[in-house]
């Protein structure tokens, strides 16, 4: 019951409460997209993109930009549509392309903070990084803005998701076909990629750049263990992951763990009973 | 007027040619088998064919009111596709897209056509089955169904047997064969198999370089035949 009450205490500040809204939304989203990504073998894209997301944000430090998201969108933005939209015929392949893009922006950013220490405001480099890269406390430090910015572009989200969600089912499954028929293909890949670019700028305050491929890929591999039909698979997994998200935030205020790596280690737990259940029912 | 016309044309990637110089005409109901080693440019004609790929000279037209977005196309199955987990009504109705422009959803008309296409392929019984699940000769059917959604009046198939055991093949090529015939469905086929060419087609493109040439099936027998002779000639 202690805990009971804990929870019930911790839960009536208006920070907590904000951070489970946000929380819930971004784990939402990220499964949703999640599915497209890994039946397309993007899996590693969310990582990718969060290490450039990373850079330019280390970038907006050192340049001292009051609004850092006035770099870090664009330039992920940016990053996702190259990433997604240049095809099979280029010289450097999806997942080459996808590697040196995340390792290189990750050094990049880690360099110039380093090489300008000044002008780091906590004047905690390597502390600063750690809680970019596996997520912090930050998410219990939102404004109620930055709430509303969240709620808005979450639902812009699932809005694209739902209106052209036959277009993605054809543009994942067969892009060709889905080509042929007239299908404007590479049009709806600019729009994921936006859509993925926004998803990831936004899941980095809750689990960090590193521990973003968690909230894309496991949701999606444990309903891909059970169900068979698309729809069954965006559906379970959009469940799976909003109550990981949940249980993880929760476990992490009462116990004050890490908040990412919890929402992580929860959905490797579900992936886990997932496999069982998928491998009983044959 | 013919359905398909390509004048002089020549596809390739980044300036450098695939293909030769392809010259051909086909009107409803033909049944062209494009043959040619690996390499020779048989999917990127395809592609060519479907506006995906420019070609780099020479024009490709349509007529006899036959539009570039009405052709039905059943590419190669990719390793994406082996362990996607879609019901075959999913994958069959997306053949609708064509015609639902900006509309999110399908419409009644869209799930009857797909349950007829299911129907006339003989796996209406699979519908809610998972793709994943079906053997290779199930699978085909299944793409099958969803191109001709998308259209009846011409098919594209890119070596739609690859992969299956005789007498699956053959069961392919008899559906095939019934939409050629009975529906007067165009039919451009990618194949190495001869056999199939000299007892469905109708025409033959030879992709294989210097010259590409375009006959009838007779034609083509013939010129196959003495070949054969000649060569019967040097043992």
């Amino acid at each position: 019951m202690e805990l009971f009450d804990k929870l019930v205490y911790y839960l009536s500040y208006p920070l907590v409460q904000y951070a489970l809204v946000v929380g819930v939304l971004i784990a939402l989203c990220s499964s949703l997209l999640g599915v497209t990504l890994v039946l397309k073998r993007l899996s590693f894209i969310g990582d990718g993109l969060s290490h450039v997301a990373f850079g330019a944000m280390a970038f907006a430090v050192v340049l001292n930009f009051s609004n850092q998201m006035l770099l870090i969108l664009p330039v992920t933005v940016l990053v996702a549509i190259l990433l997604l939209c240049t095809g099979k015929n280029t010289k450097i392949k999806g997942d080459a392309a996808i590697a040196m893009l995340s390792v290189g922006a990750l050094a990049l950013g880690y360099l110039v903070l380093n090489i300008f220490p000044e002008m780091v405001k906590s004047g905690n480099v390597a502390g600063d990084v750690c809680s970019t890269l596996f997520g912090s406390a930050s998410l219990l430090t939102l404004s109620s803005k930055d709430v509303w910015l969240c709620i808005g572009l979450s639902v812009f989200v699932i809005g694209v998701f739902v209106f052209f969600y036959h277009k993605l089912f054809a543009i994942t499954f067969d892009e060709d076909f889905a080509a042929a028929t007239g299908v404007k293909v590479q049009a709806y890949n600019i729009l994921l990629a936006t859509v993925i670019a926004v998803v990831i700028v936004l899941a980095m305050k809750l689990v960090g750049s590193l521990l973003i491929s968690a909230l894309i890929i496991f949701p999606t591999m444990s309903a891909m263990r059970v169900f068979k039909s698309f729809k069954n698979v965006i559906v379970c997994s959009a469940c799976i992951s909003v109550v990981c998200a949940l249980t993880g935030m929760l476990v992490s205020i009462l116990f004050s763990t890490p908040v990412g790596a919890t929402v992580v280690a929860a959905d490797m737990v579900a992936f886990g009973i997932f496999a069982l259940i998928g491998a009983l029912k044959g | 007027m013919a359905q398909l016309t390509c004048e002089n044309v020549i596809l390739g990637y980044e300036k450098t040619a695939v293909t030769g110089c392809i010259n051909l005409s086909l009107n409803k109901g033909d049944y062209l088998c494009i043959i040619g080693d690996n390499g020779s440019g048989k999917s990127t004609l395809m592609k060519g064919i479907l506006g995906l790929r420019k070609p780099m000279e020479g024009k490709i037209t349509f007529g006899d009111d036959l539009k570039q977005n009405e052709i039905g196309y059943m590419p190669q199955q990719t390793i994406v596709q082996k362990d996607f987990p879609a019901s075959v009504e999913e994958i069959v109705i997306s053949g609708c897209l064509s015609r639902s422009g900006l509309r999110p959803f399908f419409t009644k008309q869209d799930k009857m056509l797909a349950d007829e296409m299911l129907a006339k392929m003989e796996i209406l019984d699979l519908k809610k089955r998972s793709y994943r699940e079906l053997s290779g000769g199930q699978q085909q059917r299944v793409l099958l169904a969803r191109a001709l959604c998308a259209t009846q009046k011409m098919l594209l198939l890119d070596e739609p047997v690859a992969g299956l055991d005789p007498e699956t093949t053959e069961e392919f090529y008899e559906l095939v064969k019934r939409l050629n015939r009975e529906e007067q469905v165009t039919i451009l086929m990618v194949s190495h198999d001869l056999h199939a060419v000299s007892k469905y087609a109708s025409h033959v493109l030879n992709l294989v370089k210097d010259p590409v040439f375009f006959v009838t099936k007779e034609e083509y027998l013939k010129l196959n035949q003495k070949g054969e002779e000649v060569s019967d000639g040097t043992v």
